[in-house]
């Protein structure tokens, strides 16, 4: 089916019903075969399905994380165990999805394994693993990364992820749905529009809800604005990773701008407490909107100038051309999103092969480069920003008379919401019971599929590469890791 | 090269007189609910609260800052609001009662930042504090990698059990004296991860904080005024009203 319809797989998503496993295999592609869901049903008492990863590989970590929250196990797959739950802090037998686990209290008398040591792959005589993290460099999230090296190059990388896990799809079970917005909004909160959205969209779907034609453009021309300040950033640590000064600082001064823009627009900085089931919880004025928009029309000038000056230093290039390169199959095996896959030509964008929130009216273009390297990425970033202001310029002209939020009427049943978040595609599966409670919550992050690749990139380079690879990847951790 | 060495110098100075003077440019901060007396409109208002950032005694609303995320649900959608305040000077001081950094650090701090399950959006309001408009380092203030050369301790996040061990040992290998200064809503309170199986509810479960910094997150200017808190240069505000403080006294 991957190879036969170029579907690519959005997720995994386990759920415990009263008698019975459902395993819901999630992919989606162009024109016909927009959604296909397989199913897989299994009487609660079986625990052992067959693992996928072997046709398709980009469900390798969905599966590792089904294996540590739910106890359920995927034969045939090569590597199972220490993901989400790390083996040095919690025994095994931990299930914290399953229905019976309290998400509440703390859990004493654990009995992790305090000798856990990561793998060793590399071999040869003189290689040493240099282990990078959780806390390392200035201000960085907190991740695990072994390099194996014999010493100038490194051979192999991995990645650990999942040390800031904070159980959002746990925690948000059992409770309302205003409740689950607030973490939707605050688990990975640079992006926290798109997954608020996207949250919202499924709540929606269940609900059956219309939302109004001027929130639907409203909700647009802020994802836009919140992708374009998201690249100002990835731009800024991009140009911060090769050590460029004033690329740094010009590149920063435009993120704080667009910061501002959206503070002074909306309140908050991050576009927190917008949002709401069934459109938005306030109207922002029409003049505001214009207003808004020439400013960021000015931003993008001296973003374009940015790209443009940076296109002319060699130095620069230098150091990012041919860097962390993804194969265009590697992206298709994967089914890596965003910008990242978007460089390696696989050109899939949810704006334009599904469309939400009214983007079929918006006329706008997918860039996409071949390279696959870490130019490659900061092009797209650029192109992207571009496409962004296109697209408020449209919205504001969209927009309506009219009210911004429809009555919500809860409805029990599941639907899947989703967004093109500005690292990439984000799924979200959401399960109302018939007290329009959550029942079950499952979030597809653009940086869990991506961070899946990363250790392809960061392979066989000098070390010196690594925060620039890093940095051109634009990934999130707190996204990832939930 | 030269083209980079002229566009720095025909950008010019963008630095914040903050806090010579207060800054008033618009968006620099998400601002916060200030409480007051709303009558029979209180108890409405309280319940809106998803966090329960607000309380009220016989119609008078009082805010505790450590729990408030920005929700906006006091203010967006219902008739009779709460006033919010643009302000970002909400850095107020920790239960620790550790020794101060003294007269020596009053000029010069360096900080070890650590991110203990952060969404990512402190973080980046960190990050701010090197770009033009804050640019810290005029202040003295310098980030270090490493807990040797570390005079505070800036944590982030609700603090993951898979996070806790690093703090703890980054907090160890840290030389006397030393401060720590908690930054945002979670790792005051938890913030939305609160009561979780998974989490601790703040910094202070696990480390005696010294300077705590509302906000979700708090702006850069705001996590500035806790830095300044820290070293002596700015006095702490009051984090909790006074009458809820007599309350929790009282046995």
């Amino acid at each position: 089916m991957v190879e036969e319809w170029r579907c690519s797989f959005a997720g995994l998503i386990v759920e415990e019903g009263a008698s019975a496993w459902q395993l819901r295999y999630a992919f989606y592609g162009e024109g016909e075969a927009s959604w296909v869901h397989l199913l897989v049903s299994a009487p609660l008492g079986e625990k052992v399905f067959p693992s996928v990863v072997e046709w398709i590989h980009a469900a390798d970590w969905h599966e590792r994380e089904a294996e540590d929250m739910f106890g359920v196990r995927f034969e045939g797959h090569p590597h199972l165990g220490d993901f989400v739950l790390h083996d040095d802090v919690w025994q095994e037998g931990v299930e914290p999805m399953r229905h019976g686990f309290n998400a509440q209290t703390a859990m004493h008398n654990r009995r992790p394994k305090v000798d856990w040591r990561p793998r060793r792959i590399v071999q040869e005589p003189g290689a040493f693993i240099m282990p990078i993290g959780p806390k390392f460099s200035g201000i960085t999230e907190s991740v695990h990364f072994l390099l194996e090296t014999v010493g100038e190059d490194v051979i192999r990388s991995s990645t650990r992820l999942f040390y800031k896990w904070r159980a959002v799809e746990k925690l948000a079970e059992g409770e309302t749905i205003e409740q689950g917005l607030l973490l939707a909004e605050r688990f990975a909160a640079t992006t926290a529009f798109a997954h608020g959205l996207a949250f919202c969209q499924s709540v929606e779907s269940v609900c059956g809800l219309q939302v109004p034609p001027r929130a639907r453009a409203l909700r647009v021309f802020l994802a836009e604005l919140e992708r374009l300040r998201q690249h100002a950033g990835a731009i800024e640590e991009i140009c911060e990773s090769t050590a460029l000064a004033v690329a740094t600082s010009q590149a920063g001064l435009l993120e704080e701008e667009l910061l501002r823009l959206s503070g002074a627009l909306t309140g908050h900085r991050y576009l927190f407490g917008l949002l709401a089931a069934g459109g938005l919880l306030c109207d922002l004025p029409t003049e505001a909107c214009s207003g808004t928009l020439e400013r960021a029309q000015h931003i993008l000038k001296r973003l374009n100038e940015l790209e443009h000056r940076l296109s002319l230093s060699s130095s620069f290039l230098d150091r990012i051309e041919d860097v962390g390169v993804i194969a265009a199959q590697t992206a298709k095996d994967y089914s890596l999103v965003g910008p990242v896959a978007r460089a390696s030509g696989l050109s899939r964008d949810l704006r334009r092969v599904l469309p939400y929130s009214g983007y079929e009216a918006f006329n706008f273009d997918v860039p996409s480069e071949r390279e696959g390297d870490g130019y490659a990425r900061l092009r797209v970033l650029f192109a992207e920003s571009r496409q962004s202001v296109r697209i408020m310029a449209q919205a504001v002209t969209a927009l309506t008379g009219g009210g911004v939020c429809a009555a919500v009427q809860y409805r029990s049943g599941a639907a899947l919401g989703w967004v093109e978040a500005p690292r990439g595609a984000a799924f979200h599966w959401v399960r109302l019971d018939e007290g329009g409670r959550i029942a079950r919550y499952r979030i597809v992050t653009p940086s869990f599929t991506n961070w899946h690749s990363f250790h392809l990139a960061a392979e066989k380079f000098a070390f010196q590469d690594f925060p620039i690879i890093l940095a051109t990847f634009d990934l999130s951790v707190a996204e990832s890791d939930r | 090269m030269s083209q980079w060495v002229l566009k720095g110098i025909r950008t010019g100075i963008r630095t914040t007189r903050y806090p010579r003077e207060p800054e008033r440019a618009a968006g620099v901060t998400p601002g916060l609910p200030r409480g007051g007396d709303f009558g029979s409109d209180a108890p409405a208002l309280v319940a809106r609260c998803l966090t329960g950032a607000l309380d009220q005694t016989q119609g008078t609303v009082s805010v505790d800052p450590r729990r408030c995320v920005h929700c906006y649900r006091c203010v967006r959608g219902i008739e009779h609001s709460l006033n919010w305040e643009p302000s970002y000077e909400w850095a107020g001081a920790g239960s620790s009662s550790s020794r101060e950094l003294g007269q020596a650090f009053r000029r010069s701090i360096h900080i070890l930042v650590v991110d203990a399950g952060d969404c990512g959006a402190c973080l980046n309001e960190v990050k701010q504090l090197n770009n033009p408009y804050y640019n810290m380092h005029r202040l003295g203030f310098f980030i270090t990698p490493t807990p040797r050369h570390a005079d505070v301790l800036l944590v982030v996040g609700p603090v993951t059990d898979q996070t806790r061990f690093a703090l703890q040992k980054v907090h160890e290998a840290m030389p006397t004296p030393k401060r720590v200064v908690a930054v945002g809503a979670c790792a005051l309170s938890g913030g939305v991860f609160a009561n979780s199986f998974v989490c601790a509810n703040g910094v202070a479960d696990i480390l005696p904080v010294d300077v705590a910094v509302p906000g979700n997150p708090p702006p850069p200017l705001a996590i500035l005024h806790g830095l300044l808190v820290a070293v002596g240069r700015k006095p702490a505000q009051r984090l909790v009203p006074a009458e809820q403080q007599a309350a929790a006294a009282q046995p």
